[in-house]
C-alpha cells in the first residue's frame, strides 16, 4: 500500500511538472500513467473521472488527481496525488515570482511584455470560443450567459452572488421541466 | 491577519470555480483587483507566465499572489485555500457520484452553472481589454497613439495566427517577439 501511495505522488508530480495548459491537457498523460501503464483504473473510470472534475468546484487538475488517487488508494492515495501534482506549479513559481518583477525592469523584457499583454487576449477569446462551442445552446443558455455578461459587467454584484443565483434559475427550470415529462 | 484574507479568499475561488481553463479569471481578476493584491496589468503578464509554465493556473496564481502579499507562508495558505475544497468535494463525491449524477436538482444546478461561466469570462474578457486597450479609461482612448496601433497590431497578428491553430506557448512567444520589435523600431523612429 505504501508503494502505491509514493507511485502515486511520483506519477502526479510528473504530470504536474510537464502538463502546460492546465486541466484538459493532463486528461491524456493521465489515462496513459494510470490506465495504460499501471493499470489501476479502466477506461469507464476515467470518463466517470472527467465528468465529475468537471461537474464539481475547483480546478480540474486538482479535482482529477484527488479522484484518481481516491480511488486507487483511498484517502492517502488522494493526498498524495493531490500534493503531487501541486508541488511542481508551486515550487516554479514561488523561485519565479522573486526574479519576475525585476526581470521586467529590462527593456527587452518590458517590450516584450508589451506585446505579450495583447497577445493573450487572443488565447483568453480562444478559450472563451471553445466553452462556447461545448456548451448546450438552450433556451436557458440564451438567458442566462448574456444575464450573467450584463451583470457582471453593468452592475457592481459580487461573481459568486452571479453563479449562485444562475444555479438557482438552472435548478427550478431542470425540475420543473423534468417533472413536466414525466407526467406527460 | 493577511494569511486568514489570503486562505478565505482563495478557497472561495476553488469552491465557486466550474470547468476547466479560464473559468476561474472571473472570480480572480474581481478579488485580486479588489484587494489590491495585483494591477490589472501584472494580472495579465501573470496570465502569460502561467501559460508558459506547467500546472494549473489557479495553483500557479494563488502562490504568486501568495508570495508577493505575504511570502512563503501567503504562497502555502493560498494555495491550500483554493486546493482545499476541490480536495474536500472530490473525498465526498468519489464514493456517490453515480447515485447524485442523474439528480434532477444537481444536474440543474449544472445547466445554469455552465452558461453563467460563459457570460462571466465574457466579461472578464471585456475588462482585460479594455485595460490593455484603454488603460486611461474609454474616453481617453486615442487610437492613433504608438500603444494603441502598436497593441492593436499584435492582437490583430495572434488573431490571425489563433485562427491556423499555433499552439498557445507559442503564439505567446511570437507576441513576446513582436512586442520587442515594435519597442526597438518605435524606439529608432
Amino acid at each position: 500500500m505504501q508503494n502505491k501511495t509514493g507511485t502515486l505522488f511520483l506519477t502526479f508530480l510528473k504530470i504536474g511538472a510537464f502538463s502546460f495548459g492546465g486541466g484538459y491537457a493532463m486528461i491524456p498523460v493521465i489515462r496513459e500513467e494510470i490506465v495504460n501503464r499501471h493499470q489501476w483504473l479502466s477506461d469507464e473510470d476515467m470518463l466517470e473521472m472527467i465528468a465529475v472534475a468537471e461537474s464539481t468546484p475547483g480546478p480540474i487538475a486538482i479535482n482529477a488527481a484527488t479522484f484518481v488517487g481516491y480511488r486507487v488508494n483511498g484517502f492517502w492515495g488522494a493526498f498524495a496525488s493531490t500534493l503531487g501534482v501541486v508541488l511542481p506549479s508551486f515550487a516554479i513559481i514561488y523561485l519565479l515570482s522573486f526574479v519576475l518583477e525585476k526581470f521586467k525592469s529590462f527593456k527587452p523584457v518590458a517590450y516584450a511584455f508589451t506585446g505579450i499583454r495583447a497577445g493573450i487576449l487572443v488565447l483568453i477569446f480562444r478559450g472563451l470560443v471553445s466553452m462556447y462551442k461545448q456548451s448546450e445552446k438552450s433556451l436557458l443558455f440564451w438567458i442566462l450567459a448574456p444575464s450573467a455578461f450584463l451583470l457582471s459587467v453593468f452592475t457592481g454584484l459580487n461573481t459568486v452572488w452571479i453563479l449562485i443565483f444562475c444555479a438557482l434559475v438552472g435548478m427550478i427550470f431542470t425540475v420543473i421541466r423534468m417533472n413536466k415529462e414525466s407526467k406527460s | 491577519m493577511i494569511l486568514l484574507q489570503l486562505f478565505l479568499t482563495f478557497f472561495k475561488i476553488g469552491l465557486f470555480t466550474f470547468g476547466g481553463g479560464y473559468a476561474m479569471l472571473p472570480l480572480i481578476e474581481k478579488e485580486v483587483i479588489a484587494h489590491s493584491w495585483m494591477t490589472m496589468e501584472e494580472l495579465i503578464d501573470f496570465i502569460a507566465v502561467s501559460e508558459s509554465t506547467p500546472g494549473p493556473f489557479a495553483v500557479n496564481i494563488s502562490t504568486y499572489i501568495g508570495t508577493h502579499t505575504a511570502g512563503l507562508p501567503g504562497a502555502l495558505f493560498a494555495t491550500c485555500g483554493v486546493v482545499l475544497p476541490s480536495f474536500i468535494i472530490i473525498l465526498i463525491v468519489a464514493g456517490l457520484f453515480k447515485k447524485f449524477r442523474d439528480h434532477p436538482a444537481v444536474k440543474g444546478v449544472m445547466n445554469g452553472l455552465k452558461p453563467a461561466v460563459v457570460g462571466l469570462i465574457a466579461s472578464a474578457l471585456l475588462s482585460l481589454v479594455l485595460a490593455v486597450f484603454a488603460p486611461d479609461g474609454l474616453s481617453s482612448v486615442n487610437v492613433f497613439s504608438e500603444s494603441f496601433l502598436r497593441s492593436f497590431v499584435i492582437f490583430l497578428i495572434i488573431f490571425l495566427l489563433n485562427l491556423k491553430k499555433v499552439k498557445p506557448v507559442h503564439l505567446i512567444l511570437i507576441s513576446a517577439a513582436l512586442g520587442i520589435l515594435c519597442g526597438y523600431l518605435l524606439e529608432a523612429l
